[in-house]
């Protein structure tokens, strides 16, 4: 594992989600003596690790055999085994059309008019099965090949949010609510169009900084179809995990009377949830099982939930920095945080 | 994480998918409909496992690659770690001690077969008891399985958790015992009890809600079910 990726280099490595092979030798090569040396060996490591695991098994179990560590790592496992099938499915979706759909037929696809290209882009969103980690790289790819950096920004907010798996997940997690569904696709894609027009009427391209690596070029169709593949299940998947803890912890330590007390009033327990959701970064493949947990919140306060999380967290906040440039990313996010917030209030309001 | 590090954990990750749906194990943290998805997710990540191995054999010799693979990818080692080694036990007295009983108002309270004893869910007895007065429950002989959980003040209840998909979401409902109580009863030991329905009624410590009385005349020890959460109680 390399050692030199640090906080601020780290998001950059999703750009290169499987990096062309004839292009990193020559740079390769240079580096090639001062990298060997700082390399830990990774599946060494892994090895190392799941070995210790096994032998200090005993130890382990008396450590989490109290009831609270218990119940937490029930909570945890389960979200994980009830998220990854959808993750898995939502990789699959993503690396299908991001390999053999040419990147080109989306420029084509849009209307030339900035005004008219974001609301499409927008709606063609729900095309893109997959989570935010998906929708990023995507992002970055549409800008490279021409497409309006306005209409690219509306796809990145709504492809999470408004895609089939995403909607289906919902209408599972809130099996008694349907117009929980309906109201997640107006919400989401209304605050991904009023972003792009935001940024088509104030935004400024040097506050971008465009990926300049082409991503599935230089290597065979199945070969970028598994690369991407693994790459998207391993690095979603860790942030999965994250989320899975935060979730866990929220479930099993933090005591109901303080939930009850956020969820008590209406104002102060969308924006706990607004918050929650930038916290705890889950993929919106997932969020609504965790949302649907949340039987304390009203349910404009869970939608809330459902319409910021996959628009503005933690992770996508540091994708979104590493992929178009931080300059970008602190604008974007407080603006869509905000904007997401609001709109999802009214909507709420109107629907549920 | 290198890319041999990332396909060896795919692969530990799609087989520990696959153990678990393979045996009841998944049954403690999802519900049982979700069964086909995990075991396609353990395929398809044992299948990108396999395929990474394949390109890279086939690619040229001697092109070593050090890529920056996100460290985060290293978070993936506590699922598998927890789901083989630990397996912890489905949600039990303690969620249920700590969560207010999620008794709602059924939509209707069919007849019940007739013959002794009758066979009933904790959530149908309790929803019957408070909402529909025991009607159908008078002068019956009732069985009812679940978990044994005791409040703060020691307080026995039976106890079944409900579930829509996964634990994370799983809420209790309780019923309080009265009568031939066994004099020794610790925590999330099944129980199957024999007993017959009383009005009385408490209210939950935590949530304030209602709480029916069951009046016991035996208590027969039995083990978890094979899928511990009531899958039926909300849909």
């Amino acid at each position: 594992m390399p050692l030199r990726t640090t906080g601020g280099t780290g998001p950059v490595a999703t750009t290169k989600t499987v990096p062309q092979e004839s292009g990193e030798r020559g740079d390769f090569e240079a580096d090639r003596g001062q990298e060997e040396g700082r390399h830990l060996n990774s599946p060494l490591l892994l090895t190392l690790l799941l070995l210790t695991a096994v032998m200090l098994q005993g130890p382990i179990r008396g450590a989490l055999s109290a009831p609270v560590m218990q119940s937490w790592m029930t909570v945890f496992v389960a979200v994980m085994v009830q998220a990854l099938p959808f993750l898995v499915l939502g990789v699959l979706l993503s690396a299908g059309i991001a390999v053999f759909v040419p990147p080109s037929f989306f420029a084509r696809a849009l209307p030339k008019r900035p005004a008219l290209a974001v609301p499409v882009a927008g709606v063609a969103g729900a095309v893109l099965p997959g989570c935010e980690c998906a929708s990023v790289p995507v992002a970055g790819a549409l800008v490279r090949r021409g497409v309006t950096p306005a209409a690219a920004l509306a796809f990145l907010l709504s492809a999470p949010a408004i895609n089939p798996i995403v909607l289906t997940a919902t209408a599972v997690a809130f099996p008694g609510n349907p117009e929980m569904v309906l109201a997640r696709f107006v919400a989401s894609l209304l605050v991904a169009c009023a972003m792009g027009w935001l940024w088509h009427r104030v935004g400024r391209t040097d506050w971008l900084r465009p990926p300049d690596r082409p991503t599935y070029e230089g290597q065979g169709k199945g070969a970028a179809f598994w690369g991407s593949v693994r790459h998207d299940v391993t690095h979603a998947g860790g942030f999965l995990v994250v989320g899975a803890m935060a979730a866990a912890t929220l479930k099993a330590v933090v005591p109901e009377e303080w939930l009850r007390a956020a969820a008590g009033n209406p104002v102060f327990s969308v924006l706990a949830l607004a918050v929650l959701a930038v916290l705890l970064s889950i993929c919106s493949e997932a969020d609504a099982f965790v949302a649907a947990s949340l039987t304390q919140f009203s349910l404009t306060a869970r939608l809330t939930f459902l319409v910021v999380g996959p628009m503005i967290d933690l992770k996508l906040f540091a994708m979104q920095a590493g992929t178009f440039g931080r300059a970008f990313a602190l604008r974007f996010a407080p603006a869509t945080f905000a904007l997401a917030v609001v709109v999802s209030a009214l909507t709420g309001t109107v629907l549920l | 994480m290198n890319r041999l590090a990332q396909t060896a954990l795919l692969f530990l990750l799609g087989a520990t998918l696959l153990h678990a749906g393979l045996t009841d194990l998944y049954l403690r943290y999802v519900k049982a409909g979700l069964r086909p998805l995990v075991l396609v997710a353990g395929v398809v990540l044992i299948a990108t496992a396999v395929a990474t191995l394949w390109y890279e054999r086939r690619r040229a010799r001697g092109q070593q690659h050090h890529h920056h693979e996100p460290r985060i990818s290293w978070l993936l080692t506590l699922p598998v770690l927890a789901l083989i080694l630990v397996s912890p036990p489905a949600l039990g007295s303690y969620s249920a001690a700590h969560t207010g009983t999620a008794l709602t108002k059924p939509f209707g309270f069919p007849d019940l077969p007739a013959g002794e004893p009758l066979r009933l869910g904790v959530a149908d007895y309790a929803g019957r008891a408070v909402y529909d007065k025991g009607r159908h429950l008078r002068d019956r002989e009732l069985k009812i399985t679940g978990f044994v959980t005791l409040d703060r003040s020691g307080t026995p209840y039976l106890v079944r958790m409900g579930l829509n998909c996964c634990a994370a979401d799983a809420q209790p409902v309780k019923i309080a015992l009265t009568g031939d109580i066994p004099p020794v009863l610790s925590p999330d030991t099944w129980l199957e009890i024999t007993g017959r329905y009383t009005p009385r009624r408490a209210k939950d410590p935590v949530n304030d809600g209602p709480i029916p009385y069951l009046d016991v005349t035996s208590a027969r020890p039995v083990p978890v079910p094979a899928d511990p959460y009531d899958e039926t109680w909300n849909t």
